[in-house]
Parts: structure tokens; sequence; C-alpha cells
């Protein structure tokens, strides 16, 4: 089996959870593997990544540039094909970084892509099989993929579990100066931390989320009356952002809000893992949607196939019928 | 400036259930309804957004056969230029690589200042933007949502990254962006823009006519296919109410009570 690199994010100093989770899905590829970390980066922070990492994998590629202190993917690609031997085999976390990184690097390394995988059904000789995902999670699919000239894929974060393996004394290994001169056509000016809105959903043990299914903005005051009642807040998916339904900071997700709710009432949402990666803390999930293959109803604790819009006006009464028999 | 967006003709998730066929070697798609793929819907818009504030054209192309012909028409409708069907049997099973490799011999073919994709599409591979950018050596940038126009050499673009936040940089053109939904409002299509259209000629290239190697692209090209279909067992799945709506209600009100999710 080819040689296995697993790509390190990093942030202050930080290695990020995705980094055990592709030690997990390496050991998954190939059990007797010891898969090399690939940290880029500069300064002290680097090297604090880089001895964390000598505990848990046998050689730490470390890359030192100044033009990598921010983590620029047109950059790192150039420094990776640099260094990385033919047939390599890469692994990067699917997310904003890697989504920009590994389409790019396939094409430079000639290697084969396969992106968001969840689990590795079978690796043997140069062939691995895969399990993805399509349909926003609605149906999933065994995908072949020929890595036996080298392969880049993206592994889901969170799909697998982070496993300790023994302690290692590892190595660090300075690649740096192979790296060379880097320059890219994109150059990173800030980032902007995403505005706090009027509602802080974050702070609520009560969500009523909604999702496509509220079909239109008039609807939206049918979520809010359900919250007002229960003394929650309406948060929601990515569609009712882009409709400009509701602000961005209603919305839970990878891209939006991590929310630790204590119930969460998922109202026309189909379930996406972009939208379940922003639910945290476990909280008891009840889900109503039209669709009976939803997604969502694989990770909700209560399911019930029923039309929002008729479903959460009812409640709604049958909660005010509640409080006004407890009132009297 | 000259803008080439790519667009896809997909199942609408919005509108479907996805099931598998009797042989769980596909879905079932006889009763599919298929629209343009909602990311590469906000892609056009962008486009449109930009030649009206700095002159140029807007070129759609596609690659499949001639079902796919309907999105064209329906971006045409909503403003782009030009639609282009790139059309080939050889082209059949192509996997990323192969659509970049067909697109790029497209592209050869024109003088394209910007190019954009949809950020993903119904497979969430989110890969043929990034690959066409390497194969053309310009700089891409993924999951854009703002842009803005420094001068005839450059843009300033933001793209969303975690929790929200915004990632801003600036960019050399020529290059390749692929777009989140929400960046725009896309504007509406009704049924007489897109008769409006219908007689306005759209290209079909071929491999051949593109200088694109068979042996390169398709089938025989892919080191990537899929093998099946398959329902996805996540957790355990949700306790499903079956009562009437009042049973139901009863029931979350009951359970939410004891979660302490009532007041």
């Amino acid at each position: 089996m080819a040689r296995i690199f697993v790509y390190i994010a990093h942030k202050n100093g930080v290695v990020d959870d995705s980094a055990m989770e592709l030690f997990a899905s390496a050991r998954k590829i190939d059990s007797t593997a010891h898969p090399t970390a690939l940290v880029t980066g500069w300064g002290a922070s680097l090297d604090s990544v880089c001895d964390t990492l000598r505990g848990c994998c046998s050689e730490v590629w470390k890359i030192a540039n100044e033009g990598l202190a921010y983590p620029n993917a047109e950059l790192i690609r150039k420094a990776l094909v640099k260094i990385l031997p033919p047939g390599s085999i890469v692994l990067v976390p699917h997310d904003h970084f890697g989504i920009d990184l590994a389409p790019g690097l396939s094409i430079k390394l000639n290697a084969a892509f396969v992106s968001d995988i969840l689990d590795i059904a079978e690796s043997a000789g140069g062939t691995l099989t895969v399990v993805r995902q399509e349909f926003g999670g609605q149906v999933s699919t065994h995908v072949r993929c020929d890595v036996s000239a080298g392969g880049v894929i993206t592994v889901r974060p969170g799909a697998f579990k982070a496993s300790s393996s023994t302690p290692l004394a590892g190595v660090v290994v300075d690649r740096s100066s192979e790296a060379g001169r880097l320059e890219a056509g994109r150059r990173w000016l800030e980032t902007v931390a995403a505005e706090a809105g009027e509602v802080d959903i974050t702070k609520h043990n009560v969500l009523v989320s909604i999702g496509r299914g509220i079909q239109e903005k008039d609807n939206i005051g049918i979520a809010q009356e359900l919250a007002d009642v229960l003394g929650a807040a309406v948060s929601c998916s990515r569609p009712v952002v882009d409709a400009k339904w509701l602000e961005k900071s209603r919305q839970v997700g990878s891209s939006g809000k991590t929310v630790k709710p204590k119930v969460y009432l998922a109202c026309g949402i189909s379930g996406a893992f972009q939208h379940l990666a922003g639910i945290k803390g476990n909280p008891f999930i009840i889900a109503i949607n039209k669709n009976p293959k939803a997604p969502i109803f694989q990770v909700a604790d209560i399911g019930i196939v029923d039309d929002i819009l008729e479903f959460l006006p009812e409640m709604t009464n049958k909660i005010r019928e509640m409080q006004s028999v407890s009132a009297k | 400036m000259e803008i080439l967006v790519c667009a896809r003709r997909v199942p609408d998730t919005s509108e479907n259930e996805i099931s598998l066929n009797s042989t769980g070697n596909d879905i079932q798609r006889d009763e599919l309804v298929y629209s343009v793929n909602e990311p590469d819907n906000y892609a056009v818009e962008e486009a449109l957004q930009i030649v009206a504030r700095v002159g140029g054209k807007v070129t759609v192309v596609t690659v499949g056969g001639e079902d796919d012909e309907e999105i064209l028409r329906r971006e045409m409708a909503m403003g782009a230029t030009h639609g282009v069907l790139i059309s080939d049997p050889a082209f059949a099973g192509s996997d990323g690589r192969g659509i970049a490799t067909i697109l790029k011999g497209f592209m050869a073919k024109g003088n394209y200042d910007l190019i954009l994709t949809g950020v993903q599409a119904e497979d969430g591979a989110a890969q043929v933007g990034g690959m066409l950018a390497a194969m053309l050596d310009y700089p891409f940038a993924s999951l854009v949502n703002s842009i803005e126009i420094l001068d005839g050499k450059k843009l300033k673009i933001s793209r969303e990254i975690e929790g929200g936040n915004r990632e801003i940089s600036e960019i050399d053109l020529p290059c390749v962006l692929s777009i989140q939904t929400g960046i725009n409002e896309p504007r509406y299509v009704g049924m007489r823009g897109i008769r409006a259209v219908a007689s306005v000629p759209i290209a079909t290239p071929d491999a051949g006519e593109l200088g694109i190697d068979p042996g390169s692209v398709g089938r025989v090209g892919a080191k990537v296919t899929r093998v099946d279909y398959f329902v996805p067992l996540l957790g355990k799945g949700a306790e499903m109410l079956s009562g009437s709506r009042e049973e139901n209600i009863d029931k979350v009100l009951e359970l939410m009570a004891a979660k302490g999710g009532l007041k």
C-alpha cells in the first residue's frame, strides 16, 4: 500500500479535532500504515503543533514558510506538490479549507480524487471502496476509487471516531527548504467575524428550527408563534437564510451557529450534514417533515411525517389551551 | 468581462423523495422533477449582475445530452447571452476529472476572464471548479459569497468559512470561483421568458470539435466509479409517531415536558 499522509489543520498552535479522525480513517485504509502528518505554517505555533503530533504519529513533516502563516490553499498546494512522493494517498478534512485545496491538489499530483467520504468499505491492492452520500444524505453510495497512482481524499468531519493509539515518540522532519519560493494568484486580506443578530440562538434551551418546508417568508410567523408560547427562539437551516427570510445569525450549521439546546424541533428541515454539524450537546430532537425519506429522521429521537404548516399552528393552539387551563 | 458559468441539470431534492430502483444500482429516476442545480443558478445570477455593472457577456455551459438543454434555456431566459451543450457519447460515465477535462477543452476555444460554478451539485463532491482551475493554472476560490470588481485584473472576494465568518481575499483574473447559495437573489424566470429564447441556437460541440481525447474522459478515463446506491443508516433512527395529528401533538408535548422543554 502507498504511503498515507494526513493534512493537519491547526489554529493558534492547537491541532484541530479533524486530525485524530483522519488518523483513524488512515488506519482503516491500511491497518499497518504509519500515516505521516503534514503540517504547514510559520513560527512558534507551527512548532508547538509539530511537537503535539509527535505523540501520535511516527513522522511529522513540517513545512515552515512565512507565506503559510495563514492557510492559503493555493500556496499550500504548491508546497505539497513539491514535497509529496509519487503515488501518495493524502487525507484532508472536508471543510471550507479542504474544498479549497483538495480537488486542485489531485490534479497536480495526477491522483484519483474522492470527496466527503463517511467510511471505507474495502481497501485492496490499489483500489479503495468508500462510502459517500448524495442528494443531501437521502441516499448513500459505494464509490470505487483507483488509487494505484495516488489518491486525494476528503473526509467528512465527525464520520470517523478519533481513536487513541499507543503514544509514540515520532520525529519531526523539516521539509521547508524543498517547498521553495511560493506565490499565489489569491492573497488573503482579512477575516471578518460573523455579525451578531437580534436573537442569540445559542442561549436558548428550546429551538423551533425551520427549513425549506416553511415554504415562504409569510409563514415564519407560524414558527414564531410556537416559539413564543414555548419561550423558545426560532432558528433555521441554510435555505431560509439563502432566501433572506431570516438573518444569518439564526442559521444552525457548520457555516452558521453551533447550538446546544435541550430540545430541538426540526420543522421542515431535511437534515443535511452541514446543518447537523451545528447541533451539539445531544439534544432531544423532534423532527416534523412531509418527506418520510428526509435524513433528519435518521438522527432525530422522535419523527412525525406531517406538513409543518398545519402541525405547528395546532401545536401552538394546544399549548395555549393548556396554559389557559393552568392559569385558571 | 467574458464570464463562463458551468451548470448542471439535477433531480430537484426539494421536489423529490429519492428512492432506490429495484436493483439498487441507481435511484428511481422515472418520475423525478429535474431542475438546474441550485447553486449554479446563483452563479448565473452573479454573472449577470457583474456584466450589468461592467459590461460583457455570460455564456452558460453544461456537459450532457438533449434533456439538459432545458436548463440552458432557463438560464438564457434569465439573461445569459449564449448556451452551450457539450455532448458526446464518449463523455458518459465521466468522473469529476473527466468533466473538468471536457470543460478545459471547451475553454481553449474561447477567451474567458472569469469562470463560475455552483459550490456543489447533488453528489456533494464540490470538485470540478477546483480541478478545472488547477488544469488551467488559474487561481481558485470555493464557497464564494461576495464578489467586488477591483479593476480589469483582479477581484475582491469573500468566502464563507466556519461559524458564518467571512474570509476576504484578492484574486487575479482570469480565475475560477465556486459560488455559495445566498450570494444574491436569483431573478424569477417565467414561461414567457423561456419561450422568448426557445429558438435561440445552442452550440453542441463534441469531443472531436474540442480536441478531447475520448480515452481521457468517460468511463474509460474514470478513476472513480459509483458502484451502487443504498439507503443509509446513520443512527438508530427516530421513533416514528403514527397517530392522528392530535395524538402526535399530545405525545410531543408530553416528551417535551419530560425533557425540560416546556415552561
